[in-house]
Formats: structure tokens, sequence, C-alpha cells
């Protein structure tokens, strides 16, 4: 059974439906990515699945547990980890601070020590930025933050939404570099991106949203090489 | 052990060590708020006394208001609701039941003696149950996002004023006071003309000392994970929500201690020398003001709230008689300069030309015989707006004022040296 599976799910913004019943899975070990145009609902699918938004209908089941409309810090206490869109940093907080709230959930201190550790190793310009207000580093930095920042709550799975959004495309570079890192040091990823090459180069699967409804499923070798993703999401044509 | 837990070990506090951390500072506290007491004879200076009794009052409503608008980024606008639930509570309690003990409403006792101890309890029941009217108010509003929480504590402001607009007359005499029982007495609280007849019993150790604990509480929640949590939920609250903080049961929290806070000022109030416990008294004006202190002291800064009660309510006072300003500009222009930042040329002209416009204003009032005392609320307006424009962010910011400028610039490079 797959470590995440997403049924039917139906998620309501008072009148305006916005998923009308979409379902996914997400294989343990995986890079699995979530591409669509704006307004498709990716960043709503990734809300419901970490209880920041009420699932109205269908069912999420993490590691064969039942986890719709449980409240967020439950879900994350399971190793369902966020990294929200627009990085969602605590600007007017240090470095020090932000990586201390990625681990608000534990109370294993030598635990928390040794991620804080292995955040700062995989995101070394933070280290040297620790005691600096959050607000003041660049868009990358703060990229890297919100994501060693998620890392801090030790995810088995990792949501990252738009990790790329309005970066360079060196320090995209980098940041595609360190979700594999990540990957490979044994967390799961569901990643939402705009920037459907990159993410489709990396992942092992993919998913395509159209407005509230998923359209495609497959390899993502094979999504990548087909022509409708090519001329919708990749600028090919 | 590995070397990581023996550092988490080493990092942990026992729990000896942290009783002493928390009794210490109280101690000194309670020892300033009593060495203040003593060393200000009430008898001979009571226009100095009142205001420093108005000071710690105030001191006590800003700290608490930035636990919620400047900690946890809500805003609230009905503090003086919170503090008129609270002196109402105190100042009856202790009426009524020095009516029926002492058959007298008149202070009993001395210092420390059995009359103290009955206002020092009413206090504290007064805050309990303005911190269980913060539950009330707040459980609702805060889990919503957004400005719900000012329409409501404005409502609630309104709603308390207009009830304790509608109690019956004060009793005057304990057999009255038998006659008519519990509740018609806990609703005889003076209606619109106030509450009067409250014993006085708020003095400048009595104040000081709860200022001391609000002191110690604040500090102690901003700088713990409670403190993280709540400055989170201010900055980016579904990301707070999304690392874990349950947001709604840590605003709430905020809220109900402020109120509790606020009721304990309230009672302070009330046991004021001349104090008008009037619903009036206790309106909108009176939130709005606290609101101003918490804004201009620096939005979730201890030590800016508290030096912004301080100036905003001496301030008036000094207004009455303009004195002679320059030594204090002379003085701030020399520290400025000695300590101040890249900015401090901008500053040092600032404070020069600010310190010469008061002078001139004073010396052209008596020139002109014009009485400054009357225009004193306009003085006021503008060194208001001036503070603004020269700091918007608060005289110190979301920071404590150890945290910047010159002591400020010391810790952090002594930090930068001892991290790794
Ligand atoms: N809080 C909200 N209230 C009302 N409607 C909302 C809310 N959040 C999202 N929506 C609507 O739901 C739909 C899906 O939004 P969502 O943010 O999930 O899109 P997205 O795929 O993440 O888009 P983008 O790529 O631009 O981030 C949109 O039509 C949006 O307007
Ligand atoms: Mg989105």
């Amino acid at each position: 059974m797959a470590m995440l599976e997403v049924k039917d799910l139906v998620v309501r913004y008072g009148a305006i439906e916005a998923l009308h019943g979409v379902s996914l899975s997400v294989e343990r070990g995986q890079i699995v990515t979530l591409i669509g145009s704006n307004g498709a609902g990716k960043t709503t699918t990734l809300r419901a699945i970490s209880g920041l938004v009420r699932a109205a209908a269908g069912s999420i089941t993490f590691e064969g547990r039942p986890i719709a409309n449980q409240p967020p810090h439950r879900i994350l206490r399971q190793g369902l980890v966020q990294s929200p869109e627009g990085r969602g940093i605590f600007a007017n907080m240090t470095v020090a601070e932000n990586l201390d709230l990625g681990a608000f959930a534990r109370d294993d201190k030598a635990g928390i020590a040794s991620d804080r550790e292995k955040s700062l190793s995989l995101f070394p310009r933070l280290r040297e930025r620790l005691s600096q207000n959050a607000g003041t580093l660049s868009g990358g930095e703060q990229q890297m933050l919100a994501m060693a920042r998620a890392l801090l709550a030790r995810p088995k799975l990792l949501l990252l939404d738009e990790p790329s959004l309005g970066l360079a495309p060196q320090v995209v570079q980098t940041i595609f570099q360190i979700i594999r890192e990540i990957n490979a040091a044994g967390t799961t990823i569901l990643l939402v991106e705009q920037n459907a090459h990159m993410a489709l180069s990396i992942s092992h699967f993919g998913y395509v949203l159209e407005v509230g409804r998923i359209a495609m499923a497959d390899k993502a070798s094979t999504l990548e090489a087909s022509d409708e993703v090519r001329k919708a999401y990749l600028g090919v044509g | 052990m590995t070397l990581d837990q023996r550092r988490a070990a080493e990092l942990a506090p026992s729990r000896a060590v942290a009783a002493l951390r928390s009794a210490a500072p109280l101690a000194v506290g309670l020892g300033l708020a009593l060495a203040l007491h003593l060393g200000l004879d009430a008898s001979d200076l009571p226009f100095h006394t009142k205001v420093l009794v108005d000071v710690g009052i105030n001191v006590i409503l800003a700290v608490s208001l930035t636990m919620v608008n400047g900690f946890t980024g809500q805003f609230s606008v009905g503090h003086a609701a919170f503090m008129a639930v609270g002196g109402y509570t105190a100042g009856a309690l202790t009426y009524y039941s020095s009516l029926l003990l002492w058959d007298s409403g008149d202070q009993h006792g001395g210092f420390l003696g059995a009359g103290e101890w009955l206002f020092v309890g009413s206090c504290i029941v007064g805050g309990l149950v303005a911190a269980a009217a913060g539950y009330v108010v707040g459980l609702p509003s805060l889990r919503l996002r957004g400005d719900y929480l000012a329409i409501v504590t404005l409502g609630f402001g309104e709603i308390v004023r207009v009830i304790l607009q509608q109690t019956g007359n004060v009793k005057f005499t304990a057999d009255e006071v038998r006659e008519a029982g519990f509740l018609d007495t806990a609703t005889s609280l003076g209606g619109a003309l106030g509450f009067t007849g409250v014993p006085t019993y708020s003095s400048i150790f009595w104040v000081y000392a709860f200022v001391a604990i609000t002191l110690l509480v604040a500090h102690r929640l901003k700088f713990s994970t409670y403190g993280r949590a709540f400055l989170s939920i201010r900055e980016d609250e579904i990301a707070a929500e999304a690392m874990g903080v349950r947001t709604t049961r840590y605003k709430v929290l905020a809220f109900v201690l402020a109120a509790g806070f606020a009721g304990i000022a309230g009672g302070m109030f009330a046991h004021q020398s001349g104090a008008t416990l009037n619903p009036r008294e206790l309106g909108f004006q009176k939130s709005f003001d606290v609101v101003t202190m918490v804004v201009l002291g620096g939005m979730g800064s201890i030590s800016g709230a508290v030096a912004a009660a301080a100036i905003l309510t001496i301030l008036p006072e000094l207004l009455r008689d303009l004195p002679h300003v320059w030594p204090a500009g002379v003085l701030v222009l020399a520290l400025g300069l000695a300590f101040g930042g890249p900015k401090r040329a901008r500053f040092a002209l600032w404070t020069v030309g600010v310190t010469a416009a008061i002078e001139a204003i004073r010396f052209g009032a008596r020139r002109l015989g014009v009485n400054l005392a009357d225009y004193r609320l306009i003085f006021y307006a503008l060194s208001l707006i001036l503070m603004m424009i020269l700091r918007p962010q608060g005289i110190f910011g979301v920071r404590e004022a150890w945290e910047i400028g010159p002591i400020g610039r010391i810790l952090a490079r002594r930090a930068r040296r001892a991290a790794p």
C-alpha cells in the first residue's frame, strides 16, 4: 500500500468548489510531483492533506491511518510536514528562531540538535546567517530556510509547494539538487511545481491537475514526453 | 550517551535552577517596590505618588495588551473593558466585605494589615473574573483569522459600559447590605455616577509588586516556547499552523492572560485615592490610550511598552507647567553621539531641532503671557506624531531595549564569537 492515499477529495471554499474529487497516491521513497496551471487547486490539495483546510468529502490515508480533517499539529506529529507556498517564513524572527519553530512539535532535544546540524550542512548559507532576521534573507535563502525548517519537523513525507517560485535559474538548480539529496536520504516528497520541466526531471511519478481534477497520471518520464504536457506546461509546441 | 545527548542534558536546567530563576527576579522586583514605597512618603508628596501609581497601572495595562496586540499580532481595542470588569469586581468585593467585616467602608489596618490583604485578594479575584470574561470573548473570535477580534472587543467594551450604567446605587451600611442579599448587592455598583467610596489601598508597594509580577510573566512568556509560538502566529498564521503550532489555543491563552492582568490593573485603579470608578472613565478612550502605548513602545516589546506607558502618563503632567528641556536635550545628544549607530547625525539633528523648538515655544509663551497648560493636549498629540515619524516601528520595535543599540551590539558580537 502506498504511503499516502488520497481518494475523491473534495474541498470547498464557501460556495466555490476548488477540488471536485482528486485521487492520488505517493509511494514510499519516491518524489511525486503535482503540476498544473494557476488556480488548478495544487495548493488546496496540499493544504487538505496537511489539515490546513477541511476536506468536504473523500478520504486521506497516511501509512494506513485515516488523517482527513485531523488538526494540523496531529498530522504533523505523524511525519507529514508541509513547507507552505510563498515560503511562509517568519520575517521578523531570526533564522535560528525560524529553525526552532520547525521543531516546535518535538521535544527530543538531542534529536533536534542533530537534525539541526544536518539541515545546516545541507544549507551552509543559513549557518552564516543564524542571527539575521529572516526577512532580510534573499529569496533563494528564504526558500532554503523554509525547507530547512520543514526538515526540522522530521518529515517522513515532505510536501513542498512551489519551492522554485520567483528564483533565478541558478538558484532553482541548487534547490532541486537539494530536493534530490533530501529524497536520497530517505524522505518521501510530494512536490507542487509550476516549473514542470524541472519537477518532472527529478520525479518518479507525476500528476497533472486541471481545475480541480486529475487530468493525467503517469511515470514522470512518460509525462515529460507526452504531447499534451509538452504543449500545456513545457511551452513546447 | 552521545555528544548531542550530553549537550542537551547540559542545556536543560534543573528544576531547582529554574525555580530560582523565577524567584530571584521576583524578589528583586518586590524589593524595589518596597524601597520605592518607603523612599517616597505618600503624605509628603501626594501628587508624585499619584502619578507613580498611575504609571504602574498603565505599565500593567500596556505590557498585558502587548501580549495580544504585540506578541500574537491580534488587534484588541477593548482592554479597558477587562479593566472595568476587574476593577468593579475588586472594588465591590473590598468595599462590601469591609462593610460586613468591619462595619465601615474605610481603610482598615496599616501596611500589610488585614485591609491590605483583603484588597490584594479582591484584586486577584478581579483578575480571575476578567480572565474568565476574556475566555468567553476570546474563544469564539480568535478561532477566526482577521479583524473579528477588533470588532468583538469594541462591542464588548460598549456592553460592559452599558451594563455598568444600569446598576443600582451603592449601599452605605452593613445593615443595608445584609438586608439586600448577595445578588442585589453585587449589582449595586453606582450606575452612571460611578462607584464611590472604595477604600484607598493602591500604594506604591502593591502597585509595583504587581508590575513586577506582570513584567516577569511577560518576559518569561516572550522568551520561551510560548513566546516563539506567539510570534510565529503574528508573523504568518498559516505557516505557524503548518509547523504544528495550535494557533487558536495560543491566541486564546495570550488573550486570557492579558485580560487577567488588565483586571488586576483595574483593581489597582479602583483602590486608588480619589479614584473615579465610573463606566465612562473605563470606556473606549481608555482602551485607545493603552493601544497607543503599545504601538508607541513597539508592538511586542515589553521594555517599549513600559517606556511608552511611563512617557505617556508623565508627559501630560509635565505639560501642565513646561520645564526647561535643554538639559535633557544635551544629555540625549551626548548619549546619541557617543553610542549611536550609523544614523547618529540624523538623530542629533532631530534632537537639537526638537529641543530648540520646545524652548522657543516655552520662551514665546512666557513673553506673550499664554498659559501652555491650556494647550497641553495639542502638545501631547504633536509629540505622538513626532515620535511616530522618528521611529515608525515604535521605540524598540519588536525587540527589547537591551537587544538593540550599544548593549545589543555588544551582546551580538559576543554571541557571534561564542558560536562555532
Ligand atoms: N481561501 C480561499 N478562499 C476562496 N477561494 C480560494 C481560497 N484559496 C484558494 N481559492 C480558490 O481555489 C482555487 C484553487 O486555488 P489553489 O491556491 O489551490 O491553486 P494553485 O493550483 O495552488 O494555484 P497557483 O499555481 O497559482 O498557486 C482557485 O480558484 C482559488 O481562487
Ligand atoms: Mg498554489
